[in-house]
């Protein structure tokens, strides 16, 4: 299965140096039917994800926009996008949170735009509300989203800065978004907690901060108003007059004047939400963090000197290989196999990978790369996990932990080996013993759903209840506790089992007509779409964009140290 | 060595001093080096880090700015030249150059000035005696008279001999009034007496002089130089016709169309007219030649080394610094008159700070970015800044000069347009892309040149700016780049996959928007970073997307772009300065404006607009008239300033109160500076 192919060997000319022994050489012929069909299949896919993404961007729609905007207010990417560094990518996560969730309610994106942006040379999680979708409230999904980017911040030490214009909760469904420990008050016991921690709470006030909204702001480390636009009190104006009977403007109850002037409440008056978002760089640029510090030099110099004296760019080792290869090598058919190194060749830099017991274990690929200059170990799947295979990762990921180098885990795994030979082999204790060692691990973990995701093999490989800092999944992706056509075997066989027991018999078309709709439910819950619409995961991607993303997930995970790790019980 | 031992007159000189700055100054030391001639250099305090001032082996301060307090300090800087041990004086031009005290001075302190005796410089420098010594030495002067009767019997008389056409000029005229253009004998007194009629209405006063009329004069110019020996030469002659405000732009050598007879008698009549005044050193006689009958007249002698003596040294192969330097040690002429060939064609363009569409309106500043062409023996940049140097309000607005060498004129003509291309100046306004525009106009392309080239092709020199979507394309794409690098020039970018994934998005593309201005029109420009291999797509006022493919091309560092917009590919340089977006075409250089976000100009307009008067160029403050708590009407004087010796009056944008003057007379004031800022009523009713 060696795929360090005689290609190499073949063009004589080429010398293959020692030090290029880790370099991955590609055995995929692009020329085969099969190539050619996955690639067409996984692009329809990839568009379908890229049209649905063009969907949801429009917000409210155009409508809600065009009121929006008519006000003189950007629209919340737009916001975002000048928020940013210029040139600085955006890792948007949850793009399509509430995609087909509340069933007549379009809800694009959750109704909050929420990712990893540079600003001022920094990285920073910027929680952005879209007031175009219901006015900015909170559905539960909404809350899930804001409290997800809340936690990514926290576990990865990024300043959050949120630009704040919504209504508050959704009354409707105020059950689904108030009382629980995970719920709308969430967000300030999280802002207080990371204030507390040292990572900066900035918040950009541009519309509404109503009720619990108000906290947004008035808990944040400092804040911004917009003026004529950005509102802050406990209760609006029609509360007010229901309450006291005073009757007041919303200006009057809690514009930019009275905050920035006479309460107190915020500290930076804006003119508009352009000046807001440069105010809100500035605030950035003064949190003496060593990048901001850095970047803050690198201006002052780069406005000092011409642009023909700066250094050229270091460049970045690419891979090899095209990663839009990918489409052809992977295929939307779960059922066909992939070698997942063909797939690490086209994520990691130059297609360097030096692996770890390549001769043991086989179904799992562990090894060594880099990705943007920055080490990793990486944890793929080559088919079912065996006792060796689970055992070889466990062993690979405490290496991984004691040299504190980030995990990055490819997951196409339907599960681990069943059978008497496997479980007298002790297939669960080697498998608990992986799955502790995914669990335990202290380093910073990212996974990467490109295939299938069953069972306990999500767990070995690091599913998203092992809290990766991220986890993506790929549009040919599915997620389920076992396939569908399993699932409904399983639950046909213990149908009849129980007729047999009633002595009733239990006929082929009733077997039949048992299995469709489970399998259809789990053909429609093992989506890919279904899992991003509830924030399983932290959005779907386009294989072609995984180094990219990785690299980008990783270096926002290095903001926070890496610390050790102490393993629980491993069961010998 | 031997000829020169016999000479009784030789003094060595191994260092002198330069009296001057700028390109002339820098000319002078490169030449003075080669020869193994030391230099001083003397420098006013805006000069102290100037390119002259470094060039030379010593330099010292020799006062303010103003001229006045520095360059014209003739005896503080022979006081120097002595101190510094100088053995002679290079005036360089303007300054003190043709100054017959200083020439005098010199003489009297034993220093050798580099220039004629000061007689010559007197002679020369009085208008009616040169005409009189050139007529007597047989060197045809424009005819006139000027005498005190004015009866028409007279002035008939005196017509006959100046000959036709001619010129009735009132004597107190001026602005064309009282002017008359008599073509033939026939017309002359009803021309006369129109002329006086209008004259007396105009001026209360009838007399008239009259002149030789010359319809479409050219200006021709010998070079000549003498030696100390009697000894005199020609180096040909320039064509100098093509000016603006009687000022030269663009000069070329050989003069175009004279046949070779014509070549040298203006050059043995420039001869006569030097030795006729006992002229020494370099000089230029300078004639008018009528476009029509190319007959030539004498108008003056310029007793120095002129701005573009360097197209005769391309012409002739000489060296006429160096030529100045033997000349003033003692030597006799370094060629006879027929050892001095002539090959090819040259042409000098001069690259003024000054702005040909705002009347040629002078300028001054900082050049923010400055990028020559490469210098090859053909090609000259004689220039005395930098990049990163000011131009000055004190001194001459000359930036440098472009000398270009060529087989014959069109090879040369060609050199010119293509290296003013590569002229690359942003961060004030220059004269290159009327300079471009002027080099290629068909006219001029044919010689078919005179002194109102200028005023009559006015409307083909100067068409209207018409800026194209493309244009706007590519300054969307430095800006792009200019990002990109300002992103990746810091050194711990190295593997940053924030950096390495410049305007990234997630199964979408990013668009980004510019406001860019360009000859007061807005272009709203939309780029979409659509991944696929770094391209992105462009477009501009909602029209087409254009797919652009683009890559820097490696230019000493400089931002310079191989860009393919819609399957048309151009290369060019351009430059980013704040806000501004300069690009460097092949047609010149187009500035265009990045607009800025709205709450900077809306914080600005709080403190200006209508309630301040800001200097509209730099200078110096010369009056202030108004004072705090004065009232003053719309279109009011309020201050005068003076720059580039043109007077500015500013003036009140609306009736309003004096709330405080932002300096004093004689301040040099930054262009853009508040003069005289204004109670703000609505501020203070606020």
């Amino acid at each position: 299965n060696s795929i360090l192919r005689n290609s190499i060997a073949k063009s004589s000319v080429r010398f293959l140096h020692v030090g290029e022994a880790n370099i991955l050489v590609s055995e995929v012929d692009k020329q085969s039917p099969e190539y050619k069909e996955n690639a067409t299949e996984m692009g329809k896919l990839v568009g379908q994800l890229k049209q649905i993404t063009s969907q949801v961007l429009t917000g409210g729609g155009p409508k809600a926009n065009e009121r929006h905007t008519s006000r003189g207010k950007l629209l919340a990417r737009e916001r975002i996008n000048l928020l940013l560094d210029k040139g600085s990518p955006f890792l948007e996560l949850g793009t399509l949170a509430g995609y087909d969730l509340y069933g007549e309610e379009v809800i694009n994106s959750g109704g909050i735009v929420t990712g990893v942006g540079r600003v001022s040379g920094t990285e920073c999680m910027v929680v952005a509300n879209d007031a175009t979708v219901k006015g900015g409230s909170y559905y539960p999904i909404t809350v899930k989203k804001h409290l997800r980017a809340q936690e990514i911040a926290q576990e990865n030490s990024l300043p959050c800065i949120y630009l704040v214009d919504s209504g508050g909760a959704n009354l409707p469904r105020q059950a689904e978004v108030f009382p629980d420990k995970l719920h709308f008050g969430r967000i300030f016991y999280n802002q207080a907690n990371m204030s507390a921690r040292g990572i900066p709470q900035i918040a950009v006030v541009m519309g509404s901060c109503t009720a619990g909204g108000a906290y947004v702001p008035a808990m944040a480390d400092e804040s911004i108003i917009v003026k004529k636009q950005g509102t802050i009190f406990l209760a609006g104006p029609p509360l007010v007059k229901a309450a006291t009977g005073e009757e007041v403007s919303a200006e009057d109850l809690g514009g930019a004047d009275l905050h920035c002037k006479t309460s107190g409440v915020t500290d930076h008056y804006a003119v508009d939400d352009e000046h807001a978002l440069y105010l809100a760089r500035q605030v950035v640029s003064n949190l003496n963090l060593p990048a901001t510090n850095a970047y803050n030099d690198q201006l002052i110099h780069s406005s000092q000197r011409n642009f023909k004296q700066a250094t050229p760019p270091v460049e970045v080792e690419e891979p090899l290989y095209d990663p839009r290869e990918l489409y052809g090598i992977v295929g939307p058919n779960l059922t066909k196999s992939f070698d997942v190194r063909e797939v690490i060749a086209r994520i990691v830099d130059g297609s360097r990978f030096t692996e770890f017991k390549k001769l043991f274990g086989e179904t799992l690929v562990c090894g060594f790369a880099q990705l943007y200059g920055q080490r990793v170990g990486i944890v793929g799947n080559n088919g079912v996990l065996f006792s060796e295979s689970a055992l070889k990762g466990a062993h690979f990921i405490q290496l991984c932990a004691q040299r504190k180098i980030p995990l990055i885990f490819l997951q196409n795994i339907t599960g681990f080996m069943v059978g008497r030979d496997a479980e007298a082999n002790g297939i669960a204790k080697n498998g608990a013993k992986m799955v502790t060692a995914v669990a335990c691990a202290n380093v910073p973990k990212f996974t990467v759903i490109i295939g299938g995701s069953y069972g306990a093999g999500n767990y070995g490989m690091c599913g998203r209840a092992y809290s990766p800092r991220f986890l993506y999944m790929w549009p040919n992706s599915r997620i389920s506790v076992m396939g569908g056509t399993q699932a409904a075997n399983v639950l046909a066989q213990i149908t009849e089992d129980q007729r047999k027991r009633a002595g009733k018999e239990f006929t082929e078309a009733e077997a039949k007509k048992l299995k469709k709709p489970i399998v259809e439910m789990f053909e429609a819950e093992g989506s890919p779409y279904y899992s991003t619409a509830r924030l399983w995961d932290d959005g779907i991607i386009d294989p072609a964009n995984t180094r990219q993303v990785l690299g980008l997930s990783l270096k926002a995970s290095l903001n926070n140290a890496v610390e050790e790790t102490k393993f629980g019980v491993f069961r010998m | 060595t031997e000829a020169a031992a016999s000479r009784p007159n030789i003094r060595p000189i191994n260092k002198i001093l330069i009296s001057n700055r700028g390109e002339i100054a820098c000319r002078v030391i490169r030449t003075a080096r080669k020869l193994g001639v030391r230099t001083v250099a003397v420098f006013s305090d805006p000069d102290e880090k100037s390119l002259h001032t470094q060039m030379a082996d010593e330099a010292y301060r020799v006062g303010e700015a103003a001229s006045s307090a520095s360059y014209l300090r003739g005896e503080h800087i022979l006081e120097i030249a002595k101190r510094s041990g100088a053995q002679a004086i290079h005036p360089g031009y303007g300054f003190l150059s043709e100054s017959v005290e200083f020439a005098e001075l010199c003489q009297k302190e034993g220093v050798i000035f580099m220039g004629p005796p000061s007689s010559a410089i007197r002679d020369m420098g009085i208008k009616s005696t040169s005409k009189a010594i050139m007529a007597a030495a047989g060197v045809p002067i424009i005819n006139g008279y000027h005498g005190k009767d004015q009866s028409d019997e007279c002035l008939q008389a005196e017509a006959k001999i100046i000959g036709f056409p001619l010129m009735i000029k009132a004597v107190r005229g001026g602005g064309g009034k009282g002017m008359r253009i008599a073509e033939k004998p026939e017309d002359f007194l009803s021309a006369l007496n129109s002329a006086r009629t209008e004259s007396q209405k105009s001026f209360g006063d009838s007399s008239v002089l009259l002149e030789r009329y010359v319809r479409s004069p050219r200006h021709v110019e010998v070079q000549v130089f003498a030696d100390q020996y009697g000894e005199a030469v020609y180096l040909w002659e320039r064509d100098c016709s093509v000016q603006r405000r009687h000022q030269k732009i663009i000069e070329e050598a050989p003069a175009p169309g004279l046949s070779e007879e014509l070549r040298r008698e203006l050059g043995e009549a420039a001869v006569r007219a030097a030795k006729a005044v006992g002229y020494v050193g370099a000089g230029t006689v300078e004639f008018i030649l009528d476009k029509e009958d190319l007959s030539f007249h004498f108008m003056e002698m310029n007793t120095r080394l002129q701005v573009e003596h360097p197209i005769s040294e391309m012409i002739t192969g000489t060296d006429l610094v160096e030529w100045q330097i033997r000349i003033a040690a003692g030597e006799p002429l370094p060629l006879t008159q027929s050892q001095i060939t002539r090959r090819g064609h040259a042409f000098e363009a001069r690259i003024y700070a000054e702005n040909p569409r705002g009347g040629f309106l002078p300028g001054a500043g900082p050049l923010r970015y400055l990028a020559t062409p490469k210098a090859t023996p053909d090609v000259r940049v004689e220039t005395g800044v930098r990049e990163g140097d000011e131009v000055s309000v004190h001194y001459d607005p000359m930036i440098a000069k472009l000398v270009v060498w060529g087989e014959n004129r069109m090879q040369a003509l060609n050199s010119l347009v293509a290296r003013l291309g590569e002229y690359h100046i942003s961060g004030l306004d220059t004269n290159i892309n009327f300079l471009i525009d002027l080099a290629s106009h068909p006219e001029f392309q044919k010689a078919n040149v005179h002194t109102g080239f200028i005023e009559e092709h006015f409307d083909t020199l100067f068409p209207p700016v018409i800026v194209t979507d493309h244009q706007v394309s590519q300054a969307a794409l430095a800006l792009i780049f200019n990002e990109l690098q300002a992103a990746t020039s810091n050194a711990s970018s190295k593997n940053d996959s924030f950096v390495a994934t410049p305007n990234l998005r997630l199964n979408y593309a990013l668009i980004r928007n510019y406001n860019l201005k360009a000859q007061d029109k807005v272009y709203a420009v939309a780029v979409k970073y659509d991944g696929e291999d770094g391209n992105v797509q462009i477009r501009v006022d909602n029209g087409n997307w254009q797919i652009v493919k683009a890559q820097r091309v490696e230019d000493e560092g400089r931002l310079k772009l191989r860009a393919n917009i819609d399957s048309n590919i151009s290369t060019y340089n351009a430059n980013i300065d704040g806000s501004s977006v300069t690009l460097f075409l092949d047609s010149g250089k187009l500035d265009l404006e990045l607009l800025q976000p709205k709450f900077l100009s809306a914080q600005v307009d709080q403190s200006s607009g209508a309630s301040r008067v800001v200097a509209p160029m730099p200078g110096v403050l010369e009056k202030i008239l108004v004072k705090p708590g004065d009232i003053v009407k719309k279109g009011d004087s309020l201050a005068v300033l003076i720059a580039m010796k043109m007077e500015h009056i500013l003036k009140a944008p609306k009736d309003a109160t004096i709330k405080s003057i932002g300096g004093a007379e004689g301040d040099n004031i930054a262009k853009g500076s508040a003069v005289v800022t204004f109670v703000d009523v609505e501020a203070e009713a606020n």
